[in-house]
């Protein structure tokens, strides 16, 4: 366990984050893990890691990290406009630091999130199957919480070699307007103006975080005899929830049951790309089957899995 | 609404829904509906997750799709008549009932035009199913709440409610395992760790649990917090 990083700034919100913590769900805790998973498994892939390891989360306003030992790391997903000493850093690829390297970030530039891989992995203690951090349980990351100032990070044992790029016309891009597809939700029937919420965009709210991302815009309307909440049930991440005032609530990593009516349910690899939205950007929704969601779903992880195969043999 | 009803939630979700209302027979469907799904274990199946009268799985999209599911789901059903249930675990709750420990256990009484002592009475006389956990990692959702004794929320929710406060909202009562923001009023206080993340087995109550209150003073509450620890 060799310590990499000191943190000199926190950053807006960093946790260290991996797959998430599968098997506690029925006792409450929620799944946690990264938000944009395409994003953080590929950062894993560059730096040699296996998919699901531990990296670290960053949120529009990236730390400040002063390298402790030479490593290579890489950095994926949204920019925040990566500095390494005085010069823009590359996303993508793999870049080596030096022990006295100072990587920071002046701001988000595209997306919402970043994805900081180490070689080794992030090391923190497993707690209930993973490294993710849930700051309301307390558990996960460093001591339950995000990093702060004076951290030191630390790395698990390397893999193998890194030293790799990603294939230039595969880097996603990140606009700040989306369409994510919708699986029709066991309350749907409760709304009288469906075709508002499939025909005209959403804001991303300010109040947009881990737990859930709060939309404006026409609201739904209960008809007449549906009631305003449901007798509490299992939820899931990309649950949109819709409270008495219509205003749709897209739930994401950190809730287990919830009482509000779902009108649908974003489709896994759609869901990681809402989180890529920031306050003020829009989403648009459209319907889609159960059958032909699942069907995507296995295309995009085909594709991870091809991408792994690329780059592990480089 | 026709039950069992089987709906998707998601791509990696599968909804069951048992029954309309909240009573114990409702409970008794969702815990033998959950022992036919997991035993035998289902490949693919991620997770079970009871509610009320729900059924929740999690699976993976990548062994089973939703219709292969649906047919696994809809021919273990059948057994759910026959199923012997092993008898419910019943876990003892000691409270601390009333003053800082419990502040609104005065409204509670007022409110309901009852003495504290009655209050304490009543409370710690029930005994509570455990319907699901949620809201925080090991948030009991409890049934069974005596009517004498209920009362609203919080208009205003607390910004910090102490892991341990045992409080009453509406027709249910619970206990905080973890410290939180929370509305419901506050009753008293267990001195057990209910969410212990560190711990081989990490929760004290489990959903299909009876649960107890038993009354006990301040200085009781020290002596079984010490040895908690």
């Amino acid at each position: 366990m060799t310590a990499v990083f000191k943190v000199l700034f926190p950053g807006a919100f960093t946790t260290i984050q991996d797959k998430g913590r599968f098997g506690y769900q029925a006792f409450g805790v929620p799944v946690s893990g990264s938000l944009d998973f395409y994003a953080h498994r590929v950062a894993n892939l560059l730096v040699g890691n296996s998919l699901d390891t531990a990296a670290l989360e960053l949120t529009v306003l990236g730390p400040k990290l002063e390298a402790m030992a030479p490593c290579c790391i890489a950095l994926t997903g949204g920019d925040l406009q990566p500095f390494l000493n005085q010069l823009p850093m590359p996303q993508w690829v793999t870049v080596k630091v030096k022990k006295g390297d100072v990587l920071f970030f002046k701001g988000v530039k595209t997306g919402c999130r970043a994805y900081l891989a180490v070689e080794g992995g992030f090391d923190v203690p497993e707690v209930m199957g993973s490294r993710s951090t849930y700051p309301k349980g307390g558990i996960g990351g460093i001591n339950g919480g995000p990093i702060t100032a004076g951290d030191i990070l630390r790395k698990g044992k390397s893999e193998r070699d890194c030293g790799k790029t990603f294939p230039e016309d595969l880097i996603p891009s990140y606009p700040r307007e989306r369409i994510c597809h919708v699986i029709s939700g066991p309350q749907a029937h409760f709304f009288g103006n469906i075709e508002d919420f499939y025909n005209t965009p959403y804001e991303v709210t300010s109040k947009a975080d881990r737990m859930g991302y709060r939309l404006k815009g026409i609201p739904l309307v209960f008809r007449e005899g549906a009631p305003a909440s449901i007798i509490s049930e299992a939820i899931v991440p990309g649950a949109i929830q819709i409270p008495a005032d219509g205003q749709p609530i897209v739930l994401m990593v950190e809730q287990t049951v919830g009482g509000y009516a779902k009108v649908g349910v974003i489709t896994t690899p759609d869901r990681w790309r809402l989180a890529q939205l920031r306050p003020g950007d829009k989403v648009s929704f459209k319907p889609v089957s159960v059958l032909e969601a699942q069907k995507q779903l296995r295309d995009t992880l085909a594709e991870l899995e091809k991408l792994k195969v690329l780059l592990m043999r480089k | 609404m026709q039950c069992p009803l089987f709906q998707p939630l998601g791509d990696r979700g599968f909804l069951i829904t048992l029954a309309t209302k909240i009573d114990e027979e409702g409970f008794q469907k969702v815990r033998k509906t959950r022992q036919v799904l997991t035993h035998p274990p289902v490949e693919g199946i991620i997770e079970i997750i009871p509610g009320y009268v729900t059924v929740f799985i999690f699976y993976d999209p990548m062994l089973l799709s939703f219709q292969q599911l649906a047919d696994i789901v809809e021919e273990r059903l059948i057994d759910t008549q026959a199923v012997h249930l092993a008898p419910p675990r019943k876990v003892v709750i000691p409270v601390v009932y009333g003053g800082d420990f419990g502040p609104d256990l005065p409204f509670v009484a007022a409110h309901n035009h009852l003495s504290p002592e009655e209050v304490v009475a009543i409370h710690s006389a029930g005994r509570y199913p455990v319907y699901m956990l949620g809201f925080t990692p090991g948030f009991p959702y409890l049934g069974g709440l005596a009517e004498k004794i209920q009362v609203p929320r919080l208009e205003t929710p607390r910004t910090h409610v102490p892991a341990g406060a045992v409080g009453i909202a509406n027709n249910q009562t619970g206990i905080y395992p973890v410290a939180s923001p929370g509305g419901w009023r506050l009753i008293g206080r267990t001195p057990l760790k209910l969410f212990n993340p560190g711990g081989s087995s990490p929760f004290f109550i489990h959903p299909g649990d009876w649960v107890t209150f038993r009354a006990i003073t301040a200085s009781e509450y020290e002596r079984i917090r010490k040895t908690a620890l």
